[in-house]
């Protein structure tokens, strides 16, 4: 019964992490139709960026997410301008396979350089710190807080969507992109905002997950995969879906990890496969 | 304008792609007699022609795929990856013969993409993509837990060692070239046959092509089983040829990263396109061997670059430039006794029918 309630509550947790992996896929897919392939790579590329400052100038992790974010949101925007936006057509395929290149050359690239030893930020006593709910179930402050975090930033980002100047019109070009173009929104500075927004939000997605366990060059697909099974388990139209959506993920993997070592990750492909059969269009669908 | 008889003819072929189906038998006849020519038939060569043939179907598959029925495969390893495994099943645990185990393991991974259809065909577009790519991680992971078959570290093609060594490399090398040039002869001709037109329609417009009475359903799903069986034969002959199979080797991401990059430099939706993307990806390949990642960040950034500024590839390109057609699947109306310069006057763009 308590390890039940404890699996659930450290899957919760878990989830928590990949919402923030996700969010920033469901807008990409959201404003412009785009999948984009890089997203682990980008996640990995945000640990990678914060890990200069943690080093060199003994920076505080945390401290460092924010620099790697607006840099994340620069790159990501420039990225679209220069490069994603003058393949952007009717077909799906161009776009999709220009961040197929953009992968290999971010993953080589740190392989490159940082080859393939596995990193981690070091955060001190907060990092093994535990609040203890019962005799038996113990909730980690670092995984709480992350929690918190990504709780805040998926409100945020509906909040953008829906309140203000620019989240009207990303909601404008992701109807129609032609008609918002006689309103004067430019597509493309639109989309550029997009990914710049997508690659901040998996920057502080990246620096967590590179607290919370090891990263290396590598790390880039498997993220992917979870962000992606995020969004298509909650379904598109709300960011609360996509959050939903990483929570089950996370729940599912805690659970299939008690089975056996090695079957949490078969778990939670598992539970997306289940979902896709059974309910295709996601578990929390809203059209808009 | 013209008000005698008109006299023409519907035509398919020109005298350059006459020529290269000439140079294409010759060049196949080549190929076949590799294994007894003095120099190219040392086992270092034989071992880097396998492979360059096995990179070369996966990617005539992987445009089969995308290029044509519109759908993009990010897990076409998991197919490779099932057919090397049938074989070192059949063959290491079955007792069936090594070889005659390499077309059961083709058939065996286009059953399991059969099978395994309804799913991933739940999602379209972008969304197909990564889910095949979950599929072949679920076939990984799958296939690292048996541990009749070795588990995460995978095992070796014992019962190979019972075959003398030359003659074990002679036949591979020769059903490796056989299915290349079975997969590139069949595809063409496939091409050209009403499937192909059906095919050629859904690549320009999956809706239009559906209101002129393609089945588009059944289509994507008889390319993607013909596919997943050319990716299963892929796996089956590379690992008969290297005689060890791991799940991270033959689930690994860089089977479709190659196919796909040999099929966007050289120039998606057209047959020669992989050929020549092949040689750009091999060539680049011995020049760089010396710096490991380079080579990857390299193709990665020429690929990035064809995208941009030449979506259809270099044959693409070259076939705009100079409207050569090696392999031609349009049919173009030539008019008798007229010149040249007026046939081509007369004749409709020849973009008509592609």
């Amino acid at each position: 019964m308590f390890e039940a309630a404890d699996t659930i509550i450290q899957g919760l947790l878990l989830g928590g992490l990949y919402a923030l992996f996700a969010i920033g896929l469901s807008i990409t897919y959201g404003v412009m139709r785009l999948v984009n392939i890089a997203h682990g790579d980008f996640l990995v590329l945000a640990a990678y960026l914060a890990l200069w400052p943690v080093m060199n100038l003994h920076m505080n992790p945390f401290v460092a997410i924010l620099p790697v974010v607006v840099l994340m949101f620069c790159l990501g925007y420039t990225l679209q301008r220069v490069i994603l936006n003058r393949t952007m057509g009717a077909n799906f395929l161009a776009p999709m396979l220009a961040t197929f290149g953009i992968s290999i050359i971010l993953r080589n690239g740190l392989q490159q350089i940082y080859h393939s030893d596995s990193r981690s930020f070091d955060i001190g006593t907060l990092g093994t710190d535990s609040i203890h709910l019962g005799p038996r179930i113990a909730i980690g402050e670092f995984p709480l807080l992350v929690f918190v975090v990504s709780v805040i930033l998926t409100l945020a980002t509906s909040l953008l969507f829906s309140r203000t100047r620019i989240g009207i019109a990303l909601r404008a070009t992701s109807d129609d992109a032609q008609t918002a173009g006689l309103m004067g929104i430019r597509a493309k500075r639109t989309y550029a905002i997009a990914l710049g927004l997508s690659l901040a939000l998996v920057a502080v997605g990246g620096v967590f997950a590179g607290i919370r366990t090891t990263f290396t060059p590598e790390s880039g697909p498997a993220s992917l995969l979870y962000a992606f099974e995020a969004v298509v388990i909650g379904g598109m139209g709300s960011f609360w879906g996509t959050f939903a959506g990483a929570v089950i993920l996370g729940v599912a993997q805690g659970a299939g990890a008690k089975i056996g070592a090695g079957f949490g990750i078969l778990t939670g492909h598992l539970v997306f496969l289940a979902v896709l059969a059974l309910k295709p269009t996601g578990l929390f669908e809203r059209s808009r | 304008m013209i008000r005698e008889k008109l006299n023409y003819v519907v035509s398919r072929n020109t005298a350059i792609s006459t020529a290269a189906v000439w140079l294409g038998v010759a060049a196949a006849v080549v190929v076949v007699a590799f294994p007894w020519l003095p120099y190219f038939g040392t086992p270092a060569f034989m071992h880097w022609a396998v492979e360059v043939m096995c990179y070369l179907i996966l990617a005539q598959m992987w445009n089969l795929l995308a290029g044509y029925a519109g759908l993009m495969s990010v897990g076409m390893q998991a197919f490779v990856g099932v057919g090397g495994y049938s074989v070192f099943i059949f063959a290491q645990h079955l007792g069936v013969n090594p070889f005659l185990s390499i077309p059961i393991a083709g058939a065996t991974a286009a059953l399991a993409a059969a099978l395994t259809s309804p799913l991933v065909f739940r999602m379209r577009g972008g969304y197909f993509a990564i889910g095949t790519w979950v599929l072949a991680e679920v076939f990984r992971i799958g296939f690292s837990n048996v541990s009749a078959l070795g588990g995460g570290s995978g095992q070796s093609l014992t019962v190979m060692t019972r075959i003398d060594r030359g003659a074990r490399e002679i036949a591979i090398y020769l059903i490796a070239a056989t299915t290349l040039i079975v997969a590139s002869v069949g595809i063409n001709l496939l091409l050209r046959s009403r499937f192909g037109l059906g095919l050629t329609a859904l690549r320009d417009s999956e809706a239009a092509a559906e209101s002129q009475g393609v089945d588009v359903r059944l289509l994507k799903l008889q390319v993607y089983t013909l596919s997943s069986l050319g990716a299963g034969l892929v796996g089956a002959i590379y690992y008969t040829s290297i005689l060890r199979i791991s799940p991270f080797a033959a689930f690994d991401l860089n089977w479709v990263v190659a196919a796909t990059f040999i099929v966007v430099i050289g120039g998606i939706g057209s047959v020669e396109g992989p050929i020549v993307g092949a040689a750009i990806f091999f060539g680049l390949r011995s020049l760089l061997a010396d710096y490991g990642t380079w080579y990857w960040l390299v193709m990665g950034a020429v690929a990035v670059i064809v995208i941009m500024f030449a979506p259809t590839g270099v044959w693409g390109y070259v076939r705009a430039r100079w409207d050569i057609q090696l392999l031609p699947l349009q049919r173009r109306l030539v008019l008798k006794g007229m010149t040249k310069a007026g046939a081509a006057a007369a004749t409709p763009a020849p973009a008509t029918v592609r």
